[in-house]
Formats: C-alpha cells, sequence, structure tokens
C-alpha cells in the first residue's frame, strides 16, 4: 500500500514539477526550428540548463505589488491557477499495475467529472489576477479569459458527454480498460485499437480545439495576446509569482494532454499488450507508452502555437458558439442513434 | 440603375473558399509547412563569437554587400590606386571625414594621385556619398563593420590601410575583380 502511494505520487510529482522546465526548453527549441533559428544554446550543453538559468534569475528578480492593488487576490491568484492544473492530474491512470501498484494517484467514481471541475477552477486564477493588479489591461485580458473558459467549456462538456456515452463510464481506468479491445471483431479494422480517436473522430477534434482554448494557449491565447493587452493578465506580475503563473500555465497543458491521452488515445494501452498481465516490466512499460503518447500531444501543442496565428476575439467566440457546439449536439445525438442500434 | 439608390454598401463576395472556411484543411496544411521547416529547414542564424559573419555566407546572392561599412581604396591592374585625387568625395563629404592631399605623377594615364588619403572612421556617418561622388570607381564601402580600437589614432585610415587587397581581410577580399553588383 505505502509503496503504491509512494510510486503513484513520485510518478505524479515528475510529470507536474519536471515536465515544466523541459517543455519551456522544448518549446524556445522547435520555435526556433520552425523559424529557422537556432534557438537556446548557450548555457550548458545544447543549451540544456537554459530552463534553470531562467528559474534563478525569476528568483531574483524583485516583486513588486503594484500600487493599490488588492494585496491578497494577488497573492493568491498564481496558486490558483497553479494548483488546480496540477490536481487535476491525479485521475490519470499512467499505467497499468506494477505488480500490486496501481499506476493512478486516485481512481475516483467521478473521474472525468472531477478533471473537468477542477480544471476550470484554473480560470479562477486568470481572473483575480487580472481583477487584483488595479491595471485596466490585465482586467481586460481576465474579462476575455473568463468569457472564453466558460464558452468552450460548453463544448468541452459536449465532446466529453459523447465520450462517456460511447465507454459507459465516467471512471478514467475504466475507459482506458474499454480502449483496450479491437475496434472490431473482423475485417480492415480487426488490427485497430477501439481507441477513442478511432471510435468518436468528431469528438476529439474538438475536444482538442477545447484544450487549446481551455490552455489559453495560440490560436486561442486571447488572455495574453501583447498587442492588444501587454502582456496579458500576468503584466503587472514579476519575480516568482510570474514564474508560478508560467508553471500553471504548462502544468495545465501537460494535464490537458494527459486527459486527450486517456479519453482518446488509449491511455497506457498499446495494440498487442496483455492488460491481464501485471508485472512489473509490464507496469514500466506502459508508463512508458503513456509517456511517449503524452510527449506526442504536447509536441502537437508547440507545433500548433507557432503554426497558427491568434483568431481575433469576435472569431473565438464565434468558432465555439456556431461553430463547435451544433457539431457537438448533432455528434451526441449520432452517438445515441448508433448506441441504441447496437445495443 | 433601376431600384432606389440605396446607402448601404454591396456585399463583398467571400475570397475564402470551402475550404479555408473550415479551417482546419488549412490548419493542417500550414501544420505541414512549418514541420517542414522544422525537420529541413536551415538556421540563418550566424553563431556570432564562434562563427565569423564574413566567412559565412547563409544570405543568397550574398545579400550582406549592401550593407554599407568600412571603406577601401580600389587598386588598378598594375596595383595602383585607382584614384585621381579629384576631391569629389570630400567635397561630398556631409561629416568631413576625407582628407585629400594630392601630388604630381607622370604616369601615361594620369597625372595626380593622393600623396595622403585619410579617412576618419570615427568622424564618418556610413552615408555612401564619397562611393556615389567618385567619377573613377575608386573608394567604395564594404560590408566590413568590426569597429575595434585601442586607440582613436588607429581609426584615421591612412592610404596604406584602405588600399588593403589582402583576400582574407574582410575589406580586401572586395578589391577585385569588380564589386559584383556595381
Amino acid at each position: 500500500m505505502i509503496w503504491s502511494l509512494l510510486v503513484a505520487f513520485g510518478v505524479f510529482f515528475i510529470l507536474t514539477n519536471g515536465l515544466p522546465p523541459a517543455l519551456v526548453y522544448a518549446e524556445r527549441k522547435l520555435a526556433a526550428g520552425i523559424q529557422n533559428r537556432v534557438g537556446p544554446n548557450r548555457v550548458g550543453p545544447y543549451g540544456l540548463l537554459q530552463p534553470i538559468a531562467d528559474a534563478i534569475k525569476l528568483l531574483f528578480k524583485e516583486d513588486v505589488t503594484p500600487r493599490g492593488a488588492d494585496k491578497f487576490l494577488f497573492s493568491i491568484a498564481p496558486i490558483l491557477s497553479f494548483v488546480p492544473a496540477a490536481l487535476a492530474f491525479a485521475i490519470i491512470p499512467f499505467g497499468n499495475y506494477a505488480g500490486e501498484v496501481r499506476l493512478q494517484v486516485a481512481d475516483l467514481n467521478v473521474g472525468i467529472l472531477f478533471a473537468t471541475a477542477i480544471i476550470s477552477l484554473g480560470a479562477y486564477g486568470i481572473a483575480f489576477g487580472g481583477w487584483a493588479s488595479n491595471s485596466k489591461f490585465p482586467l481586460l485580458a481576465a474579462v476575455r479569459s473568463s468569457a472564453q473558459l466558460i464558452s468552450y467549456e460548453v463544448v468541452m462538456a459536449l465532446a466529453l458527454v459523447a465520450m462517456i456515452m460511447t465507454y459507459g463510464t465516467v471512471r478514467t481506468e475504466v475507459m482506458v480498460l474499454a480502449q483496450a479491445v479491437p475496434l472490431a471483431e473482423t475485417g480492415p479494422f480487426a488490427y485497430l485499437p477501439a481507441w477513442g480517436v478511432f471510435q468518436q473522430p468528431i469528438a476529439f477534434v474538438l475536444f482538442v480545439i477545447c484544450c487549446f482554448a481551455e490552455n489559453n494557449r495560440a490560436p486561442f491565447d486571447m488572455p495574453e495576446c501583447e498587442a492588444e493587452l501587454v502582456g496579458g493578465y500576468h503584466t503587472e506580475y514579476s519575480s516568482m509569482k510570474f514564474a508560478l503563473f508560467f508553471q500553471g500555465e504548462y502544468i495545465a497543458m501537460t494535464t490537458m494532454s494527459a486527459l486527450i491521452v486517456t479519453i482518446f488515445l488509449g491511455g497506457w494501452h498499446f495494440p498487442g499488450m496483455d492488460v491481464a498481465d501485471h508485472s512489473v516490466g509490464m507496469g514500466i512499460l506502459t508508463i512508458l507508452v503513456f509517456m511517449a503518447k503524452l510527449l506526442g500531444v504536447l509536441f502537437f501543442y508547440i507545433w500548433v502555437r507557432w503554426t497558427l496565428p491568434r483568431f481575433r476575439y469576435d472569431q473565438v467566440m464565434r468558432l465555439c458558439w456556431k461553430g463547435c457546439i451544433p457539431i457537438a449536439l448533432v455528434n451526441i445525438a449520432i452517438t445515441g442513434i448508433i448506441g441504441v442500434l447496437y445495443s | 440603375m433601376a431600384g432606389p439608390a440605396t446607402t448601404h454598401a454591396p456585399e463583398t463576395p467571400s475570397q475564402t473558399g470551402i475550404g479555408e472556411r473550415l479551417f482546419l484543411p488549412s490548419v493542417v496544411k500550414g501544420l505541414l509547412s512549418t514541420l517542414r521547416h522544422m525537420m529541413f529547414g536551415e538556421s540563418f542564424t550566424v553563431e556570432y563569437p564562434e562563427e565569423s559573419v564574413y566567412a559565412v555566407n547563409k544570405f543568397p546572392n550574398d545579400e550582406n554587400r549592401r550593407f554599407r561599412g568600412e571603406h577601401i581604396l580600389v587598386k588598378d591592374d598594375q596595383g595602383r590606386e585607382k584614384c585621381v585625387a579629384c576631391m569629389l568625395c570630400s567635397a561630398a563629404c556631409p561629416a568631413v571625414c576625407i582628407t585629400i592631399v594630392p601630388e604630381e605623377v607622370d604616369w601615361e594615364d594620369r597625372d595626380r594621385r593622393p600623396k595622403v588619403f585619410e579617412i576618419d572612421m570615427l568622424r564618418c556617418i556610413y552615408c555612401g556619398f564619397c562611393e556615389e561622388a567618385c567619377p573613377c570607381d575608386a573608394i567604395r564601402l564594404t560590408p566590413a563593420f568590426y569597429q575595434v580600437s585601442r586607440t582613436r589614432e588607429e581609426k584615421v585610415y591612412d592610404k596604406e590601410k584602405l588600399l588593403n587587397d589582402d583576400p582574407d581581410d574582410p575589406r580586401g577580399k572586395y578589391q577585385s575583380p569588380i564589386h559584383p553588383g556595381k
């Protein structure tokens, strides 16, 4: 029991706290590659120590609280954007069993619902940060961000409803097991695993779009569009408070990617594996498979960010309410009809 | 026009096709484009202290030769300066940084040359007027831009320095044979 907790929390800690610096480095390197540049290469071999240099710099910067700012909210906002993102990771099964150890921090019976509820709390971090700064641009960013997050949460929930109908459960562990079977008994699809992306491609696309919007990542990075809002909600932040915002953003990205992997890309499952094999070696292998998928999705996040220009604000809203929501509703209806016909 | 005049602007026809209005096909196209740059694109960065700006040529057609840096005095095919000390460059110079003292020579093709030709690089504003004013193509601006010296005196370039034709020198390699692009 104590071992399972230690292993689970160890991997959890690495994923939520070790990954963001690596992601910052990867982001800068990939951005450089896309833009035909070199990227960080001065600090350490291949610039690998750049994130550490950045962190040290941020630690030694002056921690400024603007005059007239609401001190309590101003201090608590970065924490509010950091904690929920890391917390939601708890329900992600990042591997099968390793011996007796269940590779998941918490197997909640409300599963996905817990994740969506907790991730929504991240909006408070942005809203409070913008409000408490006593500055007009962060406030505008906060207002925009709140509207955007509320809108896209609707689409996200609708996409999830279709998936819950498909799997017949909200428990993430059971969802992964439901994907660990062939897509069809016979025919050309028998070689494909029953991953969510093959069963529900439309829900997958919608969910990925929502993840970008929920994380305030390009092309939906409304809260921090430099051209209009200076730096967005963290304009007035400096030092480690800013760093916490920054890290929260990357952890939210990791958590969202993990959700995509769990719901749509088969979690820790890979074709040809024996789900009943609970040996330690198999457990480690499943962790590696999960990590590979996670890094693939994160790569996609970065890739998209440096490819697409930012949407205009009204375009973001139109895409959500007039584009995604009708499609999501139709998708649910089709899923329901197929479910009734085949049961 | 038959109907009543309308104040409404005519509806502009949509310039975008169905692919662009659905976003996703265009997004995929863009993603493939950036992937190509990521995988096969060569970096344009000159990694300065390790790489010499003059040694690498990352720009097709050597675009950076248009840069106006330090001057050279051009030599003719007999290795003599082309300059005939007509003083047009020093007259054109808005910073008054060119000092010329002419002297007589008894060469077949000309009878004047500069005895002293000095450019004060600390005063020069690199406008290129001297190059434009010169009737003999005798003075040129090169892309050389290192402006390092220990004393002010070093930055007053005399005739010997200006007549540099060392092909390894950032200025000298623009001596011969003909300044490309002229």
